[in-house]
């Protein structure tokens, strides 16, 4: 594992990331860089379908460590994130090991002395044996290090967010029967948000702060053609262009990157030479999500076809 | 370095991100790794480690390209400052133009290091020199715009105006063309000096100018704001509704003592048999608040009923159901003005539609207990806001308290001070009897608590 080394230079980072698809602008890459450095979490904010979790991935793929997602989701717990006892097996093995109980228990003479033997008896069942880790606390756990991806905290409660601040600011949690728990080695940790409500500051300060916004058209056409290596030059630059028109706009949903390589991917399938107002027509549902965003679009599809053509021409 | 680091940590402050120590410290580790020399590495840097939010990115981003493109002077590499002064230095900071730097030769013997500057026209090196003057001035502990005269006066001393004036004297008489060149230098010196304070004021000043200035809003009396203060008063309410929204949005921990509840911590355990290992507890439910506001748009009061109902229609996150009444002399829903529209648009049309007349209290009410009367549920906080003053109407306070017995609690806001309350037409002592709370709320700092009371009576 050559690749696990503190990358080198941000452009490293750029060119490995971009091995694995992920074609990332300078910010993204100075982002993925300081957090190695400062051994800092990223909260990732943007709209949805801009990459987000994608990046998370594309890191995990370059530098040949495992990742770890936690979904987030309204009711979210310790119990369901971090660790949780092996309630079952503890059952059991008291069942099973009742003789023995009367074993251990039949060598002591007063009650103070089958306390005592009780005493060491009571902490072999709170011990690692029974702790189902859970990903939070799996990441920790991980030898080689590995990339911790939280996804969507925004969709998590308040309480949840406070139960991370240990876990994001020293890579450590601290369970009461077991005590402290440090990571073996620091995870790149991630965090995805899409601003559905506001996270609270104790969070935001300890992590770099990334917003991923609508790429720029030629960073956009450089990823169309990492993704969709099928797809015609004119073509790309064409529809690269029709959907930065179509994202002045003002839509309930802008079509982001993910739909891009959707429509990208669609094009190809039909083999559409170039872009027309007929297959525009037809496969503008791939793009927009809402009925109300194709109607307010549809009759601008022409112009924004022409204006595209045109800068193609020009640029 | 660090030096400059924290004076523009200060600047960013001053342009509105919130920086806390501990990011400053994060901020200075990543510069460390990240090093000075690709400045659009280091702006990202900064924005990353910083800037937390949107706003927050762009702020810093203006912040930082107005700090790192001043005219050179307050960015000069510490280690000249000696140099700088004594003799002409050949690196000093980067230039702005070096191209003018061929002027006048004849340098005067026995003339002060700031003239022999000045007739040399070197521009690398008077930047210099007031940057040092400036950074020895500390013109970075600059507040106020009233202190603008001192830090130039300041600034110059450390330059040497002093000495440049004797010289000044000695030249009109022994070579006056010298002299003449001199003055007009030294009037361009002034000229530079000044705008630099003046840049410095803005990065450095603006947080403490513009929380002045928010003091001073927040206590004036919002009937008699003038009209261009209304911008920065809309301002300061969203500032306020945000406040609130923070305080109250999060739930508070629930209670997990009480009743168990049997259903659900048998079927969390049916794993086990149904031992009971994890005990699951009923939990109280809390309402969000529910409001409706009845607000008098006539005359003096209809400025505070615009602010109010701006900050009552900006609490969405905390406020789950709000409806609005306005009422001068009928009453009429604009809950649905208000939502759809700006609130300059929507103001203006809640005025056309019943503003402007004389407030007649007692049919307003009537008109209410006519149509939403059935509106009001026990979690209800009824809020009217006015003046009480009915123009000797019929007060109809009967309706009043049906109001206040149907709703959870009936607050009064009243715009007047309390001297004047039951004075001349004013009816509030007889409608005072039926409110749970009758406070006077004549300006920004009072709405915000009266509302903040309001919401923190369902927590």
């Amino acid at each position: 594992m050559a690749e696990n080394r503190p990358s080198a230079s941000i452009e490293a980072v750029e060119s490995g990331l971009a091995a694995q698809g992920y074609i990332a602008s300078r910010q993204i890459a100075t982002a993925v860089y300081l957090s190695q450095q400062i051994e800092k979490p990223i909260l990732v904010e943007g709209p949805a379908g801009v990459g987000k979790t994608e990046l998370a991935k594309a890191i995990a793929a370059w530098r040949g460590l495992k990742m770890i997602r936690l979904q987030c989701y309204e009711g979210l717990d310790e119990a369901k994130a971090l660790y949780e006892w092996k309630y079952a097996k503890q059952l059991l093995y008291t069942q099973i090991l009742k003789d023995k109980l009367g074993e251990v228990l039949g060598g002591a003479e007063t009650l103070h002395a089958a306390l005592e033997q009780l005493h060491d008896f009571g902490d072999v069942f709170f011990s690692k044996e029974f702790v189902e880790p859970r990903p939070l606390l799996q990441a920790l756990e991980q030898p080689a290090g590995c990339v911790l991806l939280i996804d969507e905290i925004d969709k998590s409660d308040a309480e949840f967010e406070s139960l991370l601040l240990e876990i994001l600011s020293d890579f450590q949690v601290t369970i009461p029967e077991l005590g402290t728990v440090v990571a073996v080695a620091a995870p790149t940790v991630i965090l995805t948000s899409n601003s559905e409500r506001d996270l609270g500051d104790a969070l935001k300060r300890r992590c770099l702060h990334l917003h991923i916004g609508f790429p720029e058209q030629k960073l956009e056409e450089r990823i169309v053609e990492s993704r969709v290596p099928g797809i015609s030059q004119t073509l790309r630059k064409q529809m690269v262009g029709f959907i930065h028109e179509v994202r002045t706009l003002d839509l309930k949903k802008l079509p982001s990157v993910s739909e891009t390589i959707d429509w990208a991917r669609v094009l190809v399938l039909l083999q559409a030479p170039e872009l027309g107002h007929e297959i525009v027509k037809d496969t503008l549902n791939v793009l927009l999500k809402y009925e109300a965003d194709i109607e307010a679009t549809m009759p601008q599809v022409s112009t924004f076809i022409a204006k595209a053509t045109r800068q193609n021409v020009f640029g | 370095m660090r030096e400059n680091l924290h004076r523009f940590f200060r600047a960013a402050r001053g342009a509105g991100v919130r920086l806390s120590p501990a990011e400053s410290i994060d901020a200075m580790r990543a510069v460390a790794k990240i090093g000075f020399t690709d400045r659009s590495v280091l702006r990202d840097t900064f924005l990353l480690t910083l800037a937390k939010t949107q706003d927050e990115k762009k702020a810093l981003g203006d912040c930082f390209d107005l700090f790192f493109d001043q005219p050179e002077p307050s960015q000069p590499p510490p280690e000249d400052s000696e140099t700088d002064e004594k003799d002409a230095p050949e690196s000093g900071a980067a230039a702005d133009s070096p191209g003018d730097a061929g002027g006048g030769d004849e340098q005067a013997e026995g003339l002060g290091p700031l003239a022999q500057m000045l007739l040399a026209q070197d521009r690398n090196e008077i930047a210099a020199a007031m940057a040092n003057a400036a950074s020895a001035a500390s013109l970075s502990d600059i507040r106020y715009f009233t202190q603008r005269g001192i830090f130039s006066g300041r600034i110059l001393d450390q330059m040497g105006i002093q000495r440049l004036r004797d010289d000044l004297d000695n030249l009109t008489a022994t070579n006056p063309a010298l002299a003449e060149r001199l003055t007009a230098a030294l009037d361009g010196l002034r000229d530079t000096v000044r705008e630099t304070v003046s840049q410095a004021l803005m990065l450095y000043g603006r947080e403490e100018a513009e929380n002045l200035r928010n003091e001073i809003l927040r206590n004036a009396p919002l009937s008699r704001i003038e009209p261009r203060q209304v911008e920065q008063m809309r301002h300061l309410i969203r500032q306020i509704a945000r406040r609130l929204r923070e305080r109250y949005s999060k739930p508070r921990k629930r209670q997990r003592r009480g009743h168990l509840d049997v259903r659900r911590t048998i079927r969390r355990n049916a794993a086990w048999g149904g031992v009971p290992f994890l005990t699951a507890w009923k939990r109280r439910h809390r309402d969000k608040p529910k409001i409706i506001a009845l607000c008098d748009v006539s005359g003096s009061v209809a400025r505070v009923s615009d602010f109010f109902l701006l900050l009552i229609h900006s609490l969405h996150e905390v406020v789950s159901d709000v409806r609005s009444f306005a009422f001068s002399g009928h009453l009429i829903e604009v809950s649905d003005i208000l939502e759809s529209k700006s609130p300059e648009e929507a103001m203006a049309e809640i005025m056309s539609k019943v503003g402007f007349g004389s407030s007649d209290y007692g049919n307003s009410f009537v008109d209410f207990e006519d149509e939403w009367m059935n509106a009001i549920t026990p979690q209800t906080t009824v809020i009217v806001l006015g003046d009480a003053r009915s123009n000797n109407l019929d007060p109809r306070a009967d309706i009043l308290r049906r109001i206040g017995e149907r709703s959870k609690r009936l607050v009064w806001l009243n715009p007047e001070g309390r001297m004047a309350w039951g004075w001349g037409d004013s009816e509030m002592p007889r409608y005072s009897t039926f409110c749970t709370v009758v406070r006077q709320c004549a300006t920004a700092q009072q709405l915000e608590r009266a509302v903040s009371d309001i919401v923190a009576s369902y927590q």
